[in-house]
């Protein structure tokens, strides 16, 4: 089926293009990174984690997100999901893929890598997030492609692949709340100490993942002759929208700890990200754009009349996703480094370098997505064809 | 024999997966101790079955105490300098109560402590967070309760710098060879790599020799000069015959952020000072 990534018009191929120059301006940059050392970036002694530490954190929830098409179609026989839970598949491919790459252009010693495995600690939530976010990888490549493969051949795919899709479901779960125990154990840093972590990590990624699968959706649709369907979009904005009354009532639920138990810690980083902290606000406008499109996307998820029409739909899905964006990719990491651990303030901004590297991450990822999108709608379009044939 | 292309992937397979874990399989076998074992101890070594140290603030009387005190552990650990505090490594540091004790804070508190600069240093906590996150175990705790690190081994994950409540944790994000002075370089100590995590090690290289801490040693020495008492105490916090355990014995001291259980090996000594 790869030859299929190999084919494809004029549009493809400038697309194609596009990225590998955002990868490659991205790769010449990382180059400079792993010459000169992380001190290119933004980050410091006290905001020792910075934007890529945050893409990954948000992208393991978009990752993790495919569970949300997996459950409906193989545990409740909801068969119109039939036809786009490869693309949440695929998408989880290319996430994991970017998450990946994220952690290790992180690394101050990235040639030592493998002492993860050389080395396996059992007590660091880092070494089992590698194992999940591994596993996870290799899941959906291989029910991604099985499932793809025997659609293609017309036959159901090999009565072994069912096991792994179940498989999948927990293993969802698990590549996102151990990246939430990365955070959520360790003492002394107040913003990220809270049982419910997890919780709103999974909360988060289930709408932002899905919005983003509602975007991907729509422009397959006008791109391709492949229409995922208005019925199945329509079911995943049901599920975007619970999702993220969930989480912006779990982020309610913080505030309501932190402020009216007035514990300076708990309140601190909070008020640093959304109203200054000793004079310090760098971050408050992009936390507040984050807050105000959170709020502008409720209603129109909200009001079914709203939601039914698929350019609201849209609309809102792009405002979720850049306020998840800016909320956990951004303002989670940086929020629990300040104050830092002798309440004073470092802020932090990344570099243009930083940046570059960051976007040639994004570029790799959705490289990675447009060949798999490009396989998988190839398929569904060629099986498609004879009922539809003009 | 003639054997067909699948079964020649398998006896390939095989062969790669055996011969990548062969030598260590092997050698494991062989039941022989690990290389370190072999080690040379020196007699001369100070050992203990948990260090710590004790901090009486009131001993420090001048700038230049606190400067002499520091420069002692720069100068022989090859602490590079940047000139900024992005960059900076810090093994040892001064620093106010209030950010020294953050969740003590005291608006009445006596001038003299207010004002008064705090050294800071890892704790070496007897239940270390850095320890439990580092995904190779290239920070540990030695038998004796310093906690170590390999910069070998660390993969510069930052991890533990999350991790530590103490901010004790500096992260090599240029080459610190390029923040030093070639002159200054102690040739008797490794300089570090990019990229890798350092911290304090309870100058573990010095205690091997019989020797302790090159803070501490400072320290001593100005009090000797000054013809004062020392304001930094070293030795087994198991042992109640110990100097730091018959200074902690004797005065009220404090640790930071205790309520976090890490159990910090480093106690200051505060106020109530009999010569004051």
């Amino acid at each position: 089926m790869l030859e299929k990534a190999l084919q494809g018009s004029r549009k493809y191929w400038t697309w194609i293009f596009f990225l590998l120059l955002i990868v490659g301006n991205g790769f010449i940059n990382y180059l400079y990174q792993f010459k000169h050392g992380l001190g290119i970036t933004g980050m410091s002694r006290d905001v020792s984690w910075g934007l890529y530490i945050g893409q990954f954190t948000f992208l393991v929830g978009v990752a993790a997100s495919a569970v949300m098409l997996v459950i409906p179609h193989y545990l409740h026989d909801f068969k119109k999901f039939g036809k786009i839970v490869i693309l949440g598949e695929f998408l989880a491919v290319a996430a994991v893929t970017m998450c990946v790459t994220f952690i290790f252009v992180d690394l101050g010693q990235p040639m030592r890598v493998l002492n993860v495995i050389l080395h396996p600690t059992p007590n660091s939530i880092l070494f089992w997030d590698a194992v999940v976010l591994n596993g996870y990888l290799g899941l959906n490549i291989v029910i991604g492609w099985m499932t793809l493969s025997a659609d293609r051949k017309g036959i159901k795919p090999p009565a072994w692949v069912k096991p792994l899709i179940y498989v999948s479901i927990p293993w969802a779960f698990s590549i996102h709340t151990v990246t939430a125990f990365l955070y959520a154990g360790l003492p002394g840093r107040h913003f990220w100490l809270s049982a419910i972590m997890a919780a709103r990590f999974l909360a988060s990624a289930f709408a932002g993942g899905p919005a983003l699968l509602i975007i991907l959706s729509l422009i397959v649709r006008k791109l391709t002759k492949f229409d995922p369907g208005k019925e199945p979009i329509q079911a995943v904005g049901k599920i975007v929208t619970y999702a993220m009354i969930a989480n912006v009532f779990l982020l309610g639920l913080e505030f309501f700890t932190a402020f009216y138990s007035q514990i300076p810690g708990e309140m601190n980083s909070f008020k640093y990200l959304y109203v200054g902290f000793e004079g310090h606000d760098k971050l408050v406008p992009l936390m507040w754009t984050s807050s105000i499109l959170a709020i502008v996307s409720l209603p129109l998820l909200i009001v079914p009349s709203w939601r039914k029409k698929e350019g609201v739909l849209a609309t809102a899905c792009v405002a979720l996703f850049i306020s998840l964006w800016i909320d956990k990719g951004f303002g989670l990491v940086i929020g629990g480094f300040v104050p830092n651990p002798f309440e004073g303030v470092t802020e932090y901004w990344p570099t243009l370098r930083e940046a570059s590297i960051a976007l040639g991450v994004w570029a790799l990822g959705f490289l990675v997505l447009t060949l798999l999108y490009k396989i998988a709608i190839t398929v569904r379009e060629q099986t498609a064809g004879i009922e539809i044939e003009h | 024999m003639s054997m067909n292309r699948r079964q020649f992937l398998k006896i390939a397979g095989m062969s790669t997966v055996l011969g990548l874990g062969g030598v260590p399989v092997i050698n494991l076998l062989k039941g022989d101790k690990s290389e370190a074992s072999h080690v040379f101890v020196n007699e001369k070594a100070l050992t203990a079955k948990r260090w710590g140290m004790a901090i009486d603030v009131s001993k420090f009387r001048t700038d230049d105490d606190y400067k002499k005190v520091i420069h002692a552990c720069n100068s022989i650990h090859n602490i590079p300098d940047f000139g900024n505090s992005k960059d900076q490594i810090k093994w040892i540091w001064t620093d106010t109560y209030e950010h020294t004790f953050p969740t003590q804070p005291n608006e009445f508190i006596e001038e003299s402590v207010k004002e008064k600069p705090f050294v800071l240093l890892c704790n070496h906590c007897e239940n270390p967070p850095c320890v439990r996150v580092c995904p190779t175990k290239a920070t540990f705790k030695r038998k004796d309760g310093i906690v170590m690190m390999d910069q070998h081994r660390c993969i510069g994950c930052r991890f533990c710098m999350a991790a530590c409540p103490f901010g004790a944790r500096s992260f090599n994000y240029k080459d610190p060879r390029l923040g030093l002075k070639p002159e200054d370089e102690n040739t008797q100590y490794p300089t570090r790599t990019i990229g890798v995590v350092e911290k304090c090690t309870f100058c573990a290289e010095r205690l091997s020799k019989g020797l302790i801490p090159a803070c501490v040693e400072a320290s001593q020495q100005i009090a000797k000069d000054a013809g004062t008492e020392a304001a930094m105490y070293f030795g087994d916090l198991d042992d109640p015959s110990s100097d730091v355990r018959k200074v902690l014995a004797g005065r009220y001291s404090i640790r930071r952020k205790p309520e976090l259980g890490t159990g910090p090996s480093v106690f200051y000594i505060i106020g109530g000072d009999k010569n004051a």
